[in-house]
């Protein structure tokens, strides 16, 4: 664990200075990086998979925010390291003022109680051998709520906020008897149980129907107007982001390539990769079975051994020879509060 | 009419038995699909779009209880076909599937290029080295560099493994090819990717497709008519750029309605209530209950009203 740090140390090129407790800033990301070391033969060292590599962001009190990118970019990573499923390789998370790297034992169960978290396959996230009732009552007896009737009366009341009423209905079944988008409440209610100040979503429509997709998408942004909530919203879907977070960043290769309001970033996108992944976005139009759409060539590149400079580089058909390849661009602001890794706004 | 459509399915049947019942999966469906013309089935999950596809091509389970009605393919009545025969002269040869997932379902022991080039052998009799040459055709109409012939699945991405499961459903030349949720599981320029390739098809080999989908947007990519489904019926059938501008059955608008947007500022609304069971399906319209222009005529079992072309099945179209 050591030699990783020491090595994320001297390829960092910023050292972000603990910036503690800014103003209503709820959680603080500073110059995250996370690595996955490879082994050949389960032993000798064959390199790291930088699934997160040098990430910074504030989330604000009662902020939603959304992180979209394509599979492979690392948001996974980023979601899990802020839910302190993994280690940080290098950099800090900070939470109401409190690094996460120094959490122990009883102060890390009491961080993860504060932050909810709703999975991308809710079948697959809720216990088949447990019943509604034990699955929302399991993470109160874990964080030491001892009363029954008060576990009671809280399973009630996320169960009657994610509108899966009549609660007495749904309590004795089981998650295989629930539709899609009832199981996807589930998770909601059992995120929300015990009072969290932060949700992390990952994905939380994209294994549902298209005509329940709207319908948890309100609800989730009803929960965080009612309760005033900061959300991270993960996803690979632009056209859903619009009408859940004011703000979005785009990750590419495990760095944020662009980060603006959602309005600025639809209207006019600075980074091409974002240009890119509107332009693939398709809304209903006959018109665009005529049309083909423009793709940058090439796949996502291995985190393995990222390229030099800017990771878009190689499919990027606007990139200036002899400075993207060579040195990596800080973020330029081409308009107000609209920040992009790019070269073409230096 | 000359010349009979490509496709041309009428009172198509498909009943599962179950132990809680018998499921309706496939329930009088009719629609005609020309040549070089692509379909797109749109529908909840549960609506019998898969069940539809298998009934097209007769890919059966045990459990069928009913299998019944007319598929005319290039005029030939192939429901009269035993199993044997289409299995011969139709399943492959003439149409063939991209099963839902199929990308993860390439066998992970052999080459890719050997994998595509086994429909060849099977059906159309060749040897091997001439399969391969198909094999390899077809990676360079679907867009695969050659030497990913000789590499296994696990080697290649989610994209280009779609696009051999594409390329295995092409390399018999079929005339049409049925494609279950293709892009579902891809990243967003994947998907754009995949459609500008089935786009290239279509216009270089003069293909037809039925795409299956519950994805409105991208289906959009693709689609010369449209055929909505609702608990194993067609509710509504017509060309895209009409049933895009302006749908006709409240199912059908109610679905447009719950697409998010990335451009223009309608916000998005969702369809109360869920699909029924379809062990004991309602009687009368099937949508009545989640329906919010619901009128008394609609207990009773709508017509299919046919009109400029389209077809919608709901009383509020009845004259």
């Amino acid at each position: 664990m050591n030699t990783i740090t020491e090595t994320a140390q001297a390829e960092g090129a910023v050292v972000a200075s603990a910036r503690g407790n800014g103003d209503n800033v709820l959680l603080s990301v500073q110059d995250l990086r996370v690595w996955f070391e490879l082994r050949r033969f389960g032993f000798g060292h064959a390199g790291y998979v930088r699934a997160v590599d040098g990430v910074n962001f504030d989330l604000h009190y009662s902020e939603t925010i959304a992180i979209v990118g394509e599979s492979g970019c690392g948001k996974s990573s980023l979601m899990k390291t802020i839910l302190a499923l993994h280690r940080p390789t290098k950099g800090d998370i900070f939470f109401e003022g409190q690094s996460l790297n120094a959490l122990r034992g009883s102060e890390m169960q009491k961080y993860r109680s504060q932050v909810g978290y709703v999975q991308q396959d809710p079948y697959g996230a809720l216990a088949p051998f447990m019943s509604i009732q034990k699955i929302l009552e399991e993470p109160q007896i874990i964080n030491g709520i001892k009363n029954k009737a008060e576990r009671d009366d809280r399973l009630r009341r996320a169960m009657e906020e994610v509108k899966m009423s009549p609660v007495d209905d749904f309590l004795p079944k089981f998650p295989h008897m629930l539709s899609g988008g009832q199981q996807q409440r589930v998770v909601i209610a059992r995120a929300m149980l015990l009072d969290p100040k932060l949700i992390v979503a990952d994905e939380p429509v994209s294994m549902l129907d298209a005509s329940v997709r709207v319908e948890i998408l309100k609800l989730l942004r009803g929960l965080q107007e009612a309760h005033d909530l900061a959300v991270i919203y993960i996803t690979h879907d632009l056209s859903t982001v619009r009408y859940f977070s004011e703000r979005v960043f785009v990750m590419y290769a495990g760095k944020i390539v662009e980060n603006s309001p959602i309005n600025d970033l639809i209207r006019n996108p600075c980074h091409p990769y974002t240009d890119a992944l509107l332009a693939a976005t398709s809304d209903p139009d006959a018109n665009n079975a005529t049309r083909f759409r423009d793709v940058p060539p090439g796949e996502p590149p291995s985190l393995v051994k990222p390229p030099a400079g800017c990771r878009f580089h190689p499919r990027c058909a606007r990139r200036i020879e002899g400075l993207c390849e060579v040195e990596e661009p800080p973020y330029f602001e081409p308009e107000l509060n609209h920040f992009a890794a790019c070269w073409l706004y230096r | 009419m000359s010349t009979p459509p490509l496709l041309h399915i009428e009172n198509l049947k498909l009943y599962f038995r179950t132990g809680k019942g018998m499921v309706r999966a496939v329930d009088d469906v009719h629609f005609d699909l020309e040549a070089n013309h692509a379909v797109v089935v749109l529908g909840e999950s549960g609506c019998g779009k898969t069940s539809l596809a298998k009934a097209i091509l007769r890919l059966l389970p045990r459990n069928v209880d009913t299998y019944s009605g007319e598929v005319y393919l290039n005029g030939v009545d192939v429901m009269a076909f035993n199993d044997e025969e289409y299995r011969r002269q139709v399943r492959w040869r003439k149409m063939s599937m991209v099963p839902q997932a199929a990308m993860n379902a390439l066998n992970p022991v052999l080459k890719v290029g050997d994998q595509v080039a086994e429909p060849s052998i099977i059906h159309s009799a060749m040897r091997k080295e001439e399969a391969l040459e198909q094999a390899s055709k077809m990676f360079q109409h679907v867009g695969v560099p050659q030497d990913f012939l000789h590499r296994y699945a696990f080697e290649l991405s989610g994209g280009m493994r779609q696009r051999v499961a594409i390329a295995m459903a092409l390399v018999t030349w079929p005339d049409l090819i049925v494609l279950d949720e293709p892009t579902s599981a891809l990243d967003v320029l994947t998907q754009a990717n995949i459609f500008n390739v089935l786009k290239e098809l279509k216009g270089e080999l003069g293909l037809s497709f039925i795409l299956i989908t519950h994805d409105i947007a991208t289906s959009s990519e693709l689609a010369d008519s449209v055929a909505v489904m609702y608990a194993g019926q067609i509710v509504e059938t017509g060309d895209a750029h009409r049933f895009f501008a302006e749908p006709l059955h409240p199912y059908s608008r109610k679905l447009m309605d719950s697409v998010p947007r990335l451009r223009g500022t309608q916000e998005p609304d969702f369809i109360v209530g869920q699909p029924p069971s379809l062990i004991n399906p309602p009687t009368g319209c099937r949508f009545a209950a989640r329906c919010p222009q619901c009128f008394s005529r609609c207990v009773e079992d709508p017509p299919t009203i046919a009109e400029n072309g389209r077809t919608v099945k709901c009383w509020l179209h009845v004259a």
